[in-house]
């Protein structure tokens, strides 16, 4: 072997060794402070010195910061937060680099108006944030309908929620179903059949997967909210006529006339306890529904996409 | 006269090409498919604008590192290795050597910006899997960075042309990030009086105008360009670039090159 090919042969074998090994202790400084990540850390926070910073290549800066919410999101939520105090500074700083990026208000509404953990919970800036949006976006009817959406469901705003309908209705290519709910949110606020629109609707007019799979899970969990409603109220007709409770679901069917014992979308009967509540059998299927929930229930991780 | 400005800008070219200039295109290629194939999976909905907003800001930032970097030698070199004197002992006029080395680093330019537009429309296809008739904007994008680097050029070879290469690339690196700043020069001076509004006002059109040259984020969002824009951008950029030739060659005609 000549002394060239040694020293390839040596200085090839140094490389890789030294490069396993300092990726290996690399991972094992990363277990010894696992939360040392830059996921809540905004090192500049002002929107307006970001833009100066990004040298015109604003776009591509509101790109990489879209993405950052998106990942900041994702991973709060999948570890069941209670905040989520960048999000709104991310979305802020996102949308005055790129004030056309209309996905950023879209989602960006639906991450910042729900409650923890499925949000964080201030429907106030997600208003905010999709006002600024209609100011630089007065044309895309999506804006109007996520605006509307957002007061409905997260505010019980419904006057306003029916006027941001109204508004999106009148746009030059919108779409005609923002008619249709302006006046069924006028007339009929607050019920099943109006959420169930406003859900389907989003199902309808988003490409995007995880908001379709997002509204079917809303539709499935509005629909046991419905039928807990709706059956608690065949417990209570039970127990005026009979003067007690049901003994089982099954009782209550035949009393009600139902075709069988009613089950939940998943095919699950509903059960009834001892003091008369109609309650789901596995709440953790459901992650949005208010009735049914059995008392001390306490609900584990979200379900992810693709996750078994 | 053109026959000696071709040749030296063929030289340019090819000296540029052999300092593996083109090398750039490698990493180009990979942050641009990196990004294609990455960004889908986490981000939401934005896989297009990312090709278009990544693709043209990186053609735009390697272009203007290459236009300094190999602007600013292009003189220096060929005083450092004493070629200057052979070219110049043959007749050819300094001003020609001038137009020469500027023609040849912008073809290099063009070619490299070329090779860069075929990958962002490859990268587009393969996220769009069609391309739409708004697409068509991105070629006007493509002309304003083309027109972008002329001026970059122009102002790294005016520079190279009376002072060192490390000051060259500073000079010309401050006044490319100035320019980009050039929308709030303007606001800063509509907010000053006196002499320092003249002094603000002067500067803000003295320093080259990036800002304008820039509508990555406009044909990212495929809103459609006015043509007023096009003519007029071209023919800014074709008379700075003109105007900072001429000092180059003025300054050079005159340097003292023993």
């Amino acid at each position: 072997m000549s002394s060239r090919t040694a020293t390839t042969v040596i200085a090839s074998a140094c490389l890789v060794a030294s490069m396993t090994a300092s990726v290996l202790l690399l991972h094992r400084i990363d277990q010894l402070h696992p939360k040392a990540t830059l996921e809540d850390v905004l090192y500049i926070s002002s929107p307006k010195i970001v833009k100066r910073a990004s040298l015109g290549f604003d776009g591509l800066m509101a790109c990489i910061y879209w993405t950052r919410a998106v990942q900041y999101f994702g991973s709060r939520h999948i570890d069941r937060a209670a905040s989520f105090n960048e999000l709104a500074p991310l979305l802020e700083i996102t949308t005055t680099l790129d004030p056309n990026l209309v996905p950023a208000y879209q989602f960006g509404a639906s991450f910042l108006a729900p409650p923890p953990p499925y949000g964080a919970g201030e429907p106030e800036r997600a208003v905010q944030l999709m006002k600024f949006g209609i100011a630089h976006n007065p044309d895309d009817w999506h804006l109007y309908y996520d605006l509307g959406f957002v007061y409905y469901m997260e505010m019980k705003d419904y006057k306003d929620a029916a006027a941001t309908f109204e508004l999106g209705a009148k746009l030059p290519h919108t779409h005609p179903f923002l008619k249709i709910l302006a006046g069924r949110v006028a007339e009929q606020s607050g019920d099943f059949t109006t959420a169930r629109m406003l859900w389907t609707a989003t199902y309808e007019s988003s490409h995007e997967s995880n908001i379709r799979q997002n509204a079917v899970e809303h539709l499935r969990d509005l629909k046991v909210d419905e039928d807990v409603t709706n059956l608690q109220a065949a417990v209570t007709r039970f127990g005026q006529r009979n003067g007690r409770l049901p003994a089982s679901m099954e009782e209550l069917a035949a009393a009600e006339h139902l075709p069988g014992v009613p089950v939940d979308p998943d095919g699950k009967p509903y059960k009834l306890d001892a003091a008369g509540r109609v309650l789901v059998q596995d709440p953790g299927s459901f992650p949005f529904i208010t009735q049914g929930i059995p008392p001390g229930y306490k609900p584990g991780p979200p379900k992810l996409q693709g996750n078994p | 006269m053109s026959a000696r400005i071709y040749y030296i800008a063929r030289n340019t070219f090819r000296e540029a090409v052999r300092d593996r200039v083109l090398y750039n295109l490698i990493a180009f290629a990979l942050l641009l498919s990196g990004a294609a194939i990455l960004v889908g999976e986490i981000s939401i909905e934005i896989e297009r604008l990312v090709v278009v907003d990544l693709g043209l800001s990186a053609l735009s930032l390697f272009g203007v590192v290459i236009a300094i970097f190999i602007g600013i030698g292009l003189v220096s070199k060929e005083i450092e290795k004493r070629t200057l004197y052979t070219v110049l002992s043959r007749p050819v006029r300094r001003w020609e050597f001038i137009v020469g080395k500027f023609c040849g680093l912008a073809g290099t330019l063009i070619v490299n910006a070329s090779c860069m537009a075929i990958g962002v429309f490859g990268a587009l296809l393969y996220v769009a899997h069609k391309f739409g008739r708004p697409d068509a904007w991105i070629f006007v994008a493509l002309y304003f960075i083309i027109l972008e680097f002329l001026i970059i050029c122009s102002l790294s070879l005016f520079f190279s042309s009376f002072s060192s290469p490390l000051l060259s690339a500073v000079f010309a690196f401050s006044l490319f990030v100035a320019g980009s700043f050039s929308e709030d020069l303007r606001g800063f001076a509509s907010l000053t009086h006196g002499v320092a509004h003249w002094f603000a006002s002067a500067a803000a059109y003295i320093i080259p105008n990036f800002s304008t040259l820039n509508v990555i984020s406009n044909v990212a969002h495929q809103q459609p360009l006015g043509m007023h824009l096009i003519v007029q951008n071209t023919f800014y950029a074709l008379f700075y670039t003109t105007a900072v030739m001429s000092g180059a060659v003025l300054i050079f005609e005159r340097r003292n090159l023993k």
